[in-house]
């Protein structure tokens, strides 16, 4: 499904040279649910850049969903984020001033798909992530763990191979964290790729599997045998 | 997302800031405004000279003195004293000019007029009978200049609608009532029918007398100021021109056209020259309105780059989701031509509302100038483009990881 092989990625300015990542692989089969952690510098931001086709790699290759992201172009690298991922960032990236619905048929606005089916999309997701009757409210009507459903559900809309979680929990209150990461679980129960970088062990322990980097490496990746769940 | 989908969301986008959408247009307002009202009234003044013009008639050439080289000095023109009663009237009876239907000889000066406590500064022609004629001048009371009043030097007066009433006030009848100029009393015999305008030659602010009254009893002299010549028709107006000219030259002992000591003008000469006057206003001002368009085309400008900034994060959003570059590009684009054509569409309403109170007030016929609006509107929205297409393109070349992280 997922597939990184000897992944480097290396930022250069005019003086330094810095490893961001060195040489890294593994690889996500479908129906995974697998958290990346690791401290702020680890290296963990840039490589949800690359899992997420927001950015490329130095070297080494990224296969997704049988498609190589190694060398393509800026609208190629949209084209790929648009059907196979569904981000879901810290700060919710709602558009501000639009209403949930609107929000959630944006990907599907620039997928070329039709204005009816992106309603009826829309509402089902919205229904799915239970917003059934936030579906009018714009971004600034909604609490922090609505907002961030409302981002679920616009993850979801493209029905994409992975979806790709930066610290989904960091800006909502911890009940409301809760919220979301149930609604992770169930997702991954129904058949959901799910890749999630965060920091905090607690939210982790949710996933299936736990990936640790340090210093652009991977120093640990195993199986969490105390799996936290939470009830529906 | 198709286009229309996208210039409506752009509509959405720009009503949300209406503050400061409207002060963004307000450059392309005053500039379309300006460009379309400037054009429709230069149109309007230039249609107005061309009436006045007309209506003194066609066919109409006029010889004045002066005008051309008289040896190494170039006389003014209408200031010499060379042309006289006998020129006219050699005119009118050589066998040799064919497409002359009649004559006006003319001496006409401007002169203080009294009457009681008021008075005035006014044109006085002195003229015969025929001047009525070749002006189409016609009378609301009274009667013209008759030929008996030249022959026999009478102090009447004919004047026009506009004097009689700075003279004698509202609605009283002047005929019968005496006029005071320099030291001669005119009886009031006629007044003609107001013809309107206002400005240059204004017909109906002017007093008609008999030349022989004019020349010997008001001024002294015996030279004219003009000779008006009617053509039989407006085909014969070069010929006409031509015979009057080598008359003239035959009388005056010049061989050289160029040393002639009058000049000959049509009304279309005439008019050229009115027409190139405001013409070269016209273009100079709209020269100034372009220029505060190209100003609000750079506030434009500079707006739509406060809102790529402030709009980073949005921006490497839609990039996140899958828009493409050329999508970005397209929605920034939009906004500013909508932007810019909506001021245009505002400049266009406020500049044809000038142009319709100020020829209002200025006694000018009101005329919408198409040409104009079509291109302030084409204008306006080239405008969007040029200037829509920095910021546009600044926006789809943002790294959606540096748009998303930027704060």
């Amino acid at each position: 499904m997922i597939q990184l092989k000897d992944v480097s990625k290396i930022y250069k300015t005019e003086m330094i040279e810095t490893i961001a990542l060195s040489h890294v692989s593994f690889e996500v089969k479908k129906g995974e649910f697998a958290a990346i952690m690791g401290p702020s510098g680890s290296g963990k931001s840039t490589l949800m850049h690359i899992l997420g086709a927001l950015d490329l790699a130095t070297s080494g290759e990224y296969i997704l969903d049988g498609e190589s992201v190694s060398k393509l172009t800026q609208d190629e690298l949209a084209d790929i984020r648009n059907r196979k991922i569904g981000f879901i960032f810290q700060a919710f990236n709602l558009l501000p001033r639009t209403t949930a619905i609107k929000n959630v048929m944006l990907p599907m606005a620039y997928a070329g798909i039709p204005k009816e089916e992106r309603l009826e999309k829309a509402k089902k997701y919205l229904e799915m992530v239970g917003l059934k009757d936030r579906m009018y409210h714009t971004s600034n009507q909604l609490s922090g763990g609505q907002q961030q459903r409302v981002a679920i559900a616009r993850g979801l809309v493209m029905n994409p191979a992975i979806l790709l979680a930066d610290e989904p929990t960091g800006n909502i209150a911890s009940a409301q964290a809760e919220e979301v990461m149930s609604l992770f679980q169930k997702l991954n129960e129904e058949g959901h790729t799910i890749i999630m970088i965060t920091h905090e062990p607690d939210i982790a322990a949710h996933a299936n599997r736990i990936i640790h980097v340090r210093d652009g490496i991977i120093i640990n990746d195993e199986i969490n045998k105390h799996k936290l769940k939470v009830k529906s | 997302m198709d286009i229309r989908e996208l210039i409506i969301e752009c509509f959405s986008t720009l009503t949300v800031n209406k503050m400061r959408t409207g002060l963004a247009i307000l450059g392309i307002v005053i500039g379309i405004g300006s460009v379309i009202a400037l054009i429709s009234l230069g149109e309007a003044s230039q249609k107005m000279i061309e009436n006045q013009i007309q209506s003194l008639g066609s066919n109409l050439l006029t010889v004045q003195p002066g005008g051309q080289s008289n040896g190494a000095v170039r006389g003014a023109q209408g200031g010499g004293t060379t042309l006289t009663l006998e020129d006219a009237k050699a005119i009118q009876s050589s066998p040799t000019i064919t497409s002359v239907k009649t004559i006006s000889p003319e001496l006409s000066r401007r002169a203080q007029v009294i009457v009681g406590r008021n008075n005035t500064n006014t044109q006085i022609y002195g003229v015969h009978p025929s001047y009525a004629e070749i002006r189409k001048l016609t009378l609301s009371s009274g009667v013209f200049i008759t030929t008996r009043d030249v022959e026999t030097m009478s102090k009447v007066a004919v004047i026009g609608p506009q004097v009689a009433t700075d003279l004698f006030g509202d609605g009283v009848n002047p005929i019968g009532r005496m006029i005071r100029t320099g030291t001669q009393s005119l009886k009031v015999v006629g007044v003609t029918v107001a013809k309107g305008g206002s400005g240059f030659n204004n017909q109906d602010d002017m007093i008609y007398v008999p030349l022989s009254t004019a020349q010997k009893q008001l001024y002294g002299v015996s030279y004219l100021s003009s000779i008006s010549v009617e053509a039989k028709s407006q085909d014969v107006m070069t010929q006409a021109q031509n015979e009057v000219g080598y008359l003239l030259l035959a009388r005056h002992k010049f061989n050289d056209p160029t040393q002639a000591d009058f000049s000959i003008m049509s009304q279309a000469d005439i008019m050229n020259t009115a027409s190139q006057v405001t013409g070269t206003f016209t273009t100079l001002l709209s020269g100034i309105a372009a220029i505060s368009l190209l100003v609000g085309g750079i506030g434009i400008m500079n707006i739509m780059l406060v809102t790529v900034t402030e709009r980073t994060r949005e921006i490497g959003l839609r990039k996140a989701l899958g828009a493409k570059q050329r999508i970005v590009i397209l929605q920034f684009l939009f906004e500013a031509i909508i932007l810019t054509i909506t001021g245009g569409i505002i400049g266009m309403i406020l500049g044809v509302l000038i142009s319709f109170i100020l020829s209002s007030t200025m006694n000018l016929p009101f005329t919408i100038s198409w040409g104009a609006i079509f291109l302030a509107m084409g204008v306006s929205g080239v405008i969007g483009v040029v200037f829509g297409w920095y910021p546009a393109q600044k926006a789809s070349q943002l790294q959606p990881i540096e748009a998303l992280r930027y704060e």
